[in-house]
């Protein structure tokens, strides 16, 4: 088989919720200074808390407000689906729930989970509602 | 006792990786009811500010559990992390390189945490 015969291939939705995880995963341990610094500015003092608020209502520094609040969505989406995806690892763990079908009604659960939350947070975020 | 280390080390068999699988799946749950502990107290309670939020993380149990759950999330990602150079970092040397430099930044994002959560 040659490589570019690899990308006939279509991965099952189990295989999506599985690699997102890891990308999640991944992402959260690199956006992990920004979260800790969050938590810093808007526990700290009420001071700090204003350099907070600010931040996502007209920016800080060199970042506009609008890219903040995008990685915070990229953030929100990534904590959703490594939480519910992970939670289906101890379902599968506890219950050996690991056939094919199981797989794949509980990859649908997860995102239908993770989508409408980060879609529902996001809306809040970027003040919908 | 025969060598098991090397190119003779024996990776398949009972209790390998056990310990960072368990620690994983335990350090998850920790997480995951600090995530609704915390969201119970954000969704209860009235009108959200800085002295509510603050208030929150000022409760001497609340600290305690802070603490345990920012140590469990950087054990917990430690053994993820770890997979990933693992899985795709050949190189012995840079994949040294990779898990050290990912022990420093979890223990200094750690410490940092921690300072915050206790100076208040």
């Amino acid at each position: 088989m040659r490589l570019i015969d690899a990308t006939k291939y279509r991965l099952p939705l189990a295989a999506y919720v599985s690699i997102l995880h890891r990308v999640s995963g991944a992402a959260m341990f690199l956006m992990l200074p920004l979260l800790v610094w969050l938590f810093d500015m808007s526990v700290t003092s009420e001071v700090s808390f204003e350099v907070f608020r600010s931040a996502f209502a007209a920016g800080i520094g060199f970042v506009p407000a609008w890219l903040l609040k995008l990685v915070m969505l990229g953030v929100v989406w990534a904590y959703l689906h490594h939480f519910v995806a992970g939670v289906r690892h101890l379902w599968m763990d506890a219950t050996h729930s690991v056939s094919k079908s199981q797989g794949h009604s509980s990859a649908v659960v997860t995102f239908a989970i993770s989508l409408p939350l980060t879609a529902a947070l996001g809306a809040k975020l970027f003040g919908l509602f | 006792m025969s060598v098991n280390y090397g190119s003779k080390r024996v990776v398949v068999g009972a209790h390998y990786g056990m310990r960072d699988w368990l620690s994983q799946r335990v350090t998850a749950v920790l997480m995951a009811l600090f995530t609704i502990v915390l969201l119970a107290q954000v969704l209860f309670g009235g009108e959200m500010g800085y002295d509510r939020w603050a208030a929150i993380f000022s409760a001497q149990w609340m600290k305690l559990l802070t603490m345990v759950v920012f140590v469990a999330l950087g054990w917990h990602a430690w053994v993820g992390v770890r997979d990933i150079w693992m899985d795709y970092v050949k190189s012995v040397s840079l994949r040294l390189t990779l898990q050290v430099l990912t022990i420093v930044w979890l223990v200094g994002c750690i410490g940092w945490a921690v300072q915050v959560l206790w100076r208040l």
